[in-house]
């Protein structure tokens, strides 16, 4: 197998000038020295394609991916380091950017059949399998304008896959389009893959890397943090989203233990956000007379997980510290899935009622809920929180860290819905 | 330049097309589609030539037929038109395709050879109508249509090269493209098109004949009014500084088309 991509010290960078004029001082007085400034958007990207190989690549956003692609597309110039690439690509990015709104479907399919390089004729032998892919029916002979936004990538595809490419190029941009036409799609792409076209992918559906690619590369800002076998680079990119996970020692030797126990030490300043699973995407209110500062997560053998395995027991611990004082506190936990449905929810109210009456001004509470986490695949956001009763009855929030922490579940047993109900078959046969 | 030469003849097939869209998507829309190609210019040369025939009547040389004005202000305002609407269009050409440009990759050469291809068809079909109308008056004879060849090619040189690098500039620095129009506005009435070059005193006749403009329409007079030929070495001098401008532009255009994206 020979190497069909060959990206070598790759870097893209932005210049910034410091106001409007100093480029044109530049540009005019070039012997009065540089004024921009460089912005590394990515750097010393290295890696070579095999023909026929599936890569994955993922990252968080803003780790450079979209910008790579890009390069490797030819739509934006690398400002160092140089891309070789023997054979002809066809990139999945942007669908039907290139359409003019006022043009039928079928002059569409010439127009952007010939910004690939296709000439006329080739154009016109295609026309039939192209619009049979796309499925559009009468919509052929309509300007594009009255197209819906599915009908648009749908026929863009059916243009961009039209003739076998030695390079295809996949970004999320597929997600769009009804299930039934992302199948044909995901078809297409694989019969590509078994006449040998290389596929470079971007997704954050990171399951699918490890399912379909042979290799995945991890960007992190900017530059290559890791490259190799997909399920390790997945994993790898869990943790650094996530959070890293802790293994927990065995407790054999003693001075290992008090680290353990140490690590079960919470702090009194607030230090929630400094740890491992914490999300940004939080969101905090409350009046704050009292203040939820830290937190521990445990699992049977690891501090912070990143993923569960679905049958787990966890432990989460958080720290409370009080500047007023409170009568009766409520500390609540709720889990729920990311587009917000609701897991599971309660609080000390229901759980340990009468279980602290009030608490003083200055005091600290740690508060620990164990759980099952017998959830499906996916991530899984944590909120808790601390309220009270005021005086009119009302609940009064003190402090709630909404979404605050997130948890990945990958479960290997095969169900459908969100919670593993850990039914239990039992059949008897009649003689 | 021997590899953009050859995107070009790669991207013939995207070039016809996209010269054949533009005309269509112009009168796609409109019920009386291509009529107002010719209705245009049309509205134009009856309103100069209402307003300045009678004011300028007495002063035109050699005056000779009852139409002697309106083949001396059509043959410099339909060439200046061409030049116009190259540089007009040119001085934004990549601006106005930034979503085309960000989002696909084409050898971006193909862009000026489109705009200056639709400028010239655009050209030979108002130009075509005037020709008809000299034939219909009998003042056509075919030696004038040979003639115009090189001052045409002039023209577009001289056009190519400002639209090279007015559109690299203009990326950049957004002001190039607002100053422009108001240059061109100036650059206008500065070219003697609606009046004869006589009427300028004689100190301002030396600013006028370094305006490279004022050599290819005083050209297009010389055919079609006074029937001679061009005066020769001014007009190679014009081509000569379209050949540099193109060359300047190319430049410029090979120097930062890299960053030409980053700032769309």
């Amino acid at each position: 197998m020979s190497d069909i991509l060959t990206l070598r010290n790759l870097g893209k960078s932005y210049k910034q000038y410091p106001s409007k004029f100093s480029r044109l001082i530049e540009w005019v007085f070039p012997f009065l020295g540089i004024r921009h400034t460089k912005k590394w958007v990515i750097r010393n990207i290295s890696f070579d394609i095999k023909k026929g190989e599936t890569i994955g690549i993922v990252g968080v956003n803003g780790a450079g991916k979209s910008t790579l692609l890009k390069i490797i597309t030819g739509t934006t110039q690398p400002s160092e380091g140089e891309v070789v690439c023997n054979g002809r690509i066809a990139a999945l990015l942007e669908l039907g950017m290139g359409f003019h709104p006022d043009f039928t479907g079928r002059q569409n399919v010439y127009m952007a059949g010939q910004l690939l390089g296709l000439n006329t004729d080739t154009i016109s032998a295609l026309m039939n399998e192209i619009l049979s892919f796309a499925d559009i029916g009468e919509y052929v002979d309509m300007p594009t304008r009255v197209y819906s936004s599915g009908m648009q990538v749908r026929l863009a595809f059916s243009i961009a896959t039209a003739v076998r490419p030695d390079i295809l190029i996949v970004d999320e941009a597929l997600s769009v389009g009804d299930v039934a036409f992302q199948a044909k799609c995901f078809r297409r792409i694989n019969d590509f893959k078994e006449h040998g076209t290389t596929i470079l992918f971007v997704t954050h559906a990171l399951d699918d890397i490890v399912k379909h690619c042979h290799r995945a590369i991890l960007l992190d800002a900017g530059s290559i943090a890791m490259s190799g076998e997909p399920r390790a680079v997945v994993n790898e990119f869990r943790d650094r989203m996530f959070g890293k996970s802790k293994k927990i020692e065995s407790s054999s030797s003693t001075n290992i233990t008090t680290t353990a126990d140490d690590e079960w030490q919470l702090s009194r300043q607030d230090l929630f956000h400094t740890k491992p699973l914490y999300q940004k995407i939080e969101h905090r209110w409350g009046t704050r007379a009292a203040e939820i500062t830290d937190f521990i997560i445990k699992s049977k053998d690891e501090s912070y997980p990143s993923t569960l395995n679905g049958s787990e027991e966890i432990e989460i611990k958080f720290r409370c510290v009080f500047h007023e004082a409170i009568k009766s506190p409520i500390f609540g936990l709720l889990l729920k899935t990311p587009d917000g449905i609701s897991l599971y929810g309660a609080s000390s109210r229901e759980l340990m009622p009468d279980s602290i009456g009030s608490v003083d001004a200055g005091s600290v509470v740690d508060f620990t809920f164990k759980l099952k986490m017998h959830f499906n695949t996916g991530p899984i956001l944590l909120s808790i929180g601390l309220t009270h009763i005021d005086e009119l009855g009302n609940d009064e929030p003190l402090d709630r860290r909404y979404d605050a922490i997130m948890i990945n579940i990958d479960n290997k047993k095969k169900f459908i819905g969100l919670v593993d109900a850990e039914t239990e078959c039992v059949i008897e046969v009649e003689k | 330049m021997l590899s953009l030469l050859m995107a070009i003849i790669r991207y013939r097939g995207f070039i016809s097309g996209a010269v054949k869209r533009d005309f269509q998507a112009r009168y796609r829309t409109s019920m009386l589609g291509a009529v107002w190609l010719v209705i245009q210019p049309l509205a134009m040369i009856t309103v100069y030539t209402l307003i300045f025939a009678e004011v300028m009547k007495s002063k035109l040389p050699g005056v000779a037929g009852q139409y002697s004005y309106s083949i001396y202000i059509c043959s410099g305002l339909l060439l200046w038109g061409f030049f116009a609407e190259i540089c007009g269009k040119g001085s934004s050409l990549f601006i106005d395709n930034a979503n085309l440009l960000k989002k696909v990759s084409f050898p971006r050469i193909t862009l000026p050879v489109i705009l200056v291809l639709t400028s010239l068809i655009n050209f030979a079909i108002i130009f075509g109508l005037f020709l008809i109308f000299l034939v219909l008056i009998g003042d056509f004879r075919f030696m004038q249509l040979l003639l115009m060849v090189p001052v045409v090619l002039t023209t577009l040189a001289l056009a190519a090269g400002l639209t090279m690098v007015l559109a690299v500039l203009n990326v950049f620095f957004r002001d190039i493209g607002q100053l422009f129009t108001i240059v061109l506005q100036f650059w206008f009435w500065f070219t003697p098109i609606v009046y004869p070059l006589q009427i300028i005193p004689q100190w301002a006749r030396g600013v006028v004949e370094m305006n490279p403009m004022a050599i290819t329409v005083g050209s297009m007079h010389d055919i079609f009014v006074n029937n001679q030929a061009p005066q020769w070495i001014p007009l190679l001098n014009v081509s000569l500084v379209g050949f540099l401008l193109m060359i300047l532009g190319l430049y410029l255009f090979r120097r930062h088309s890299g960053d030409m994206v980053d700032e769309l």
